[in-house]
């Protein structure tokens, strides 16, 4: 036991003495922090729209009033009604939709008769393209709907027939405001505790094994599991410490909900950081130099980050790879930090995940401590 | 000219004989190529929902039915009594409830107007937008076909067009991602890397004392790597034409004219990093935190840019990969030639003169 706090020892000695560590440790979590929650938001906003108005009626002014006003749109005015012309701009694009009037537009809508509009969009973003083409569906329904009666439509409700209406009221739960922030800031913890308890704690085994200092280690009466244990400490201390930091930063800039209990979230990382550090211990003790060791944990890291259901939902991905994500490390931390922190959820909530992340965790670490050689 | 040609082959050995490394290198944006193509989708398929119907008549199992018919959702559940809603939701296996009122049916017949209440779980706002919307949909078809035989009084149909992605495919967008990534990602962090390491491990001393000046030694270590960067540049578009359907409308010459100019810039990144960093480690978390999240997630290339706070979007503006991207979206996707992206060119163009130059001052041939 005590030759585990030795190792300990060194290492903080080895880490706070590196004059480059300690702002790398702290400083940059923070900024990501507040980048990348700032950055990382799927909502459309100031989506660029063109219009022309063939049609030039009180009807299309009043639709494109309507468009112009709404939070989503950023007008781009343009000079002369040209479709052309606006074709060029999206070229370059200046803008991303073209809405356009056709004439008689309003003469078929007080007739009562089908009128089209047609709508041009820049495609190349395809979930960007089908949102804003709901926006403008949405926009030109109320429109409609709440100005019926003026445009003094011919074709009326026939007597003796009820409409059938349903009034369809939404709820969202744990989040009424629709703030994408309080989804991603969990979601960036994770980030931060992986890559700065993984990666660092694989690359500096690596290191010593390049440098040639761990046959020093070697020669010495200390056992493989004290020495893996002894270098993994220090950086899942250094991780929740950091955990702790980001969720008061989180707190005090953004107002994330933390529902649930911080003990219960706090028992899952340490659970997860002895997983993802075994991992990558492995994977260190399997390469020869820092280079390798990198891109082997890069390589692993991005595929696990991206299939955790970081972005995108895990229910939408194909059934083998949601079968697959069993063995993702980060599917488990980014479903259950979730969980606790925004919707409040208990351990009994999280057993179906905590369970085998814990047997996981501890097949991996006796991997790690079987697959380290103390000869080389 | 021969002593340079001798430490180019040295170079190529050093990256050759480290497979491990070369796997991850090329294997890299395959496997992230068919991640994204494959595995990640933004759409709404197979959520899990639970319905509350208190009501279980015809018209509420009619749209029970239709919205499991739809593919966009699955039923997990029906639920029996409120306090059940909350349950559902904390396990975290259910994503929408809806309720039907009592006594659905007789309402709608009588008075015209019944409830129903879709409850979402928004801890994801996004997906429980989409979620809300697509079940909006699905409910007022419905409704659309009880009221068949009401004419409604106004009828505007919107015919939307999809330009340059008719099939509104997520390769459009993730191809060229990948690779203003992919290039990045090789040519930044691996010369930083390959020039500290020879720092690190003392190495350093013998290439200064050799007769080759310090731009060979330079040159020497960047060659291998804009060879392996090409032939990554190389495969991300051959997947994307062969496997996802990518076009190329512009001029191919062009699109290698433009790769080559980003390439440069991201080695010359490189280069400055290592030249300000002392070990390797440093080097690495310098060119990944500093870099490689925010060129991701700046860029445009996942988020956008315009959705971003103001302060966001001018840092947006500094990051390279995002001028890459509407180079390669605008020759790759667009057809368009250099009048629409020679301004990204000269900027591209402008941060090489300048990291080069900054390195080139800054580089020292004494230890």
């Amino acid at each position: 036991m005590q030759r585990i706090l030795f190792i300990i020892r060194k290492e903080f000695l080895q880490i706070f003495r590196n004059r480059f560590m300690v702002p790398i440790i702290f400083v940059v979590p923070v900024v990501q922090l507040i980048i990348l929650v700032n950055a990382a938001t799927l909502e459309m906003k100031n989506i660029r729209i063109s219009i022309v108005d063939n049609d030039n009626s009180s009807v299309s002014h009043g639709l494109s009033d309507h468009i112009v006003h709404s939070p989503f749109f950023k007008f781009v005015p343009q000079e002369g009604n040209n479709l052309n012309l606006a074709l060029r701009r999206m070229e370059k694009d200046q803008t991303d939709a073209i809405l356009v009037f056709p004439d008689r537009f309003s003469e078929s809508i007080h007739k009562g008769q089908p009128a089209d509009l047609q709508l041009l969009i820049n495609a190349i973003n395809g979930m960007k393209a089908g949102i804003t083409s709901s926006y403008v569906a949405q926009i030109i329904r109320n429109y409609f709907a709440s100005s019926a009666n003026e445009l003094n439509v011919n074709a009326s409700v026939q007597p003796g027939k009820t409409i059938h209406q349903v009034r369809i009221s939404p709820l969202f739960w744990y989040n009424p405001e629709l703030n994408y922030k309080i989804f991603m800031v969990p979601a960036i913890l994770v980030i931060l505790v992986t890559l700065t308890g993984a990666l660092l704690a694989g690359l500096n085994l690596v290191r010593e094994k390049e440098m040639g200092t761990i046959e020093q280690i070697n020669v010495t009466p200390i056992g493989k599991f004290e020495f893996l244990a002894g270098k993994l400490i220090p950086f899942l201390i250094i991780a929740l410490a950091e955990l702790a930091f980001g969720l008061v930063m989180g707190k005090i800039l953004f107002r994330i909900p933390i529902l649930g209990s911080l003990l219960l979230l706090f028992g899952v990382v340490v659970v997860y950081l002895i997983l993802v550090q075994s991992l990558s211990l492995l994977i260190s003790t399997v390469s020869n130099t820092q280079q390798q060791a990198m891109f082997l944990i890069f390589f692993f890291m991005l595929i696990f980050i991206m299939t955790s259901g970081i972005f995108t939902p895990v229910e939408s991905m194909p059934v083998i790879a949601q079968k697959l994500d069993w063995l993702n490390p980060v599917f488990y931390l980014m479903r259950m930090i979730r969980m606790i922190l925004l919707k409040g959820s208990t351990l009994k909530d999280i057993l179906p995940y905590i369970l085998p992340m814990t047997g996981y965790a501890a097949t991996m670490f006796l991997i790690a401590v079987r697959a380290y050689r103390k000869t080389t | 000219m021969k002593p340079f040609l001798g430490f180019v082959r040295k170079e190529f050995y050093h990256i050759l004989r480290d497979y491990r490394t070369l796997l991850v290198l090329f294997g890299m944006p395959v496997a992230q190529m068919l991640i994204f193509g494959f595995v990640i989708s933004t759409e709404i398929r197979n959520v899990n929902i639970a319905v509350y119907d208190q009501s279980n008549d015809t018209y509420t199992r009619q749209i029970t039915d239709k919205l499991l018919s739809s593919g966009f959702f699955r039923l997990h559940q029906r639920i029996q009594s409120p306090g059940q809603i909350q349950q559902a939701f904390r396990s975290g296996k259910v994503k929408e409830v809806i309720v039907y009122e009592s006594d659905f049916a007789g309402k709608l017949l009588r008075s015209g107007l019944a409830n129903v209440q879709i409850i979402a779980d928004a801890s994801d706002a996004n997906q429980a937008h989409m979620m809300v919307g697509y079940t909006t949909e699905i409910i007022l078809s419905c409704m659309a076909s009880w009221n068949k035989n009401v004419p409604s009084p106004v009828n505007v149909q919107i015919k939307p067009r999809m330009l340059y992605n008719e099939n509104l495919s997520s390769a459009f967008m993730f191809v060229p991602g990948t690779m203003a990534m992919i290039l990045m990602l090789i040519c930044t962090l691996m010369t930083s890397i390959s020039i500290v390491r020879e720092k690190e491990t003392g190495s350093m001393e013998v290439l200064l004392a050799s007769p080759l000046r310090p731009f060979q030694i330079i040159g020497g270590k960047v060659l291998p790597y804009i060879v392996l960067s090409l032939i990554n540049a190389v495969s991300v578009i051959f997947l994307g034409v062969f496997v996802f359907g990518v076009p190329v409308h512009g001029s191919f010459f062009l699109l290698f004219v433009e790769c080559l100019l980003y390439i440069s810039l991201a080695l010359s990144v490189g280069i400055f990093i290592s030249t300000v960093t002392s070990s390797q480690q440093l080097a690495l978390f310098l060119s990944m935190l500093i870099l490689m999240l925010p060129t991701i997630l700046l860029s445009g290339f996942i988020f956008p840019v315009e959705s971003m706070p103001t302060i966001l979007q001018w840092l947006c503006h500094l990051m390279p990969p995002k001028y890459f991207i509407t180079i390669l979206k605008n020759v790759m996707l667009k057809g368009t030639g250099i009048d629409t992206v020679w301004r990204e060119t000269i900027v591209l163009l402008g941060m090489t003169i300048l990291f080069m130059s900054m390195s080139i001052k800054r580089f020292q041939i004494r230890l």
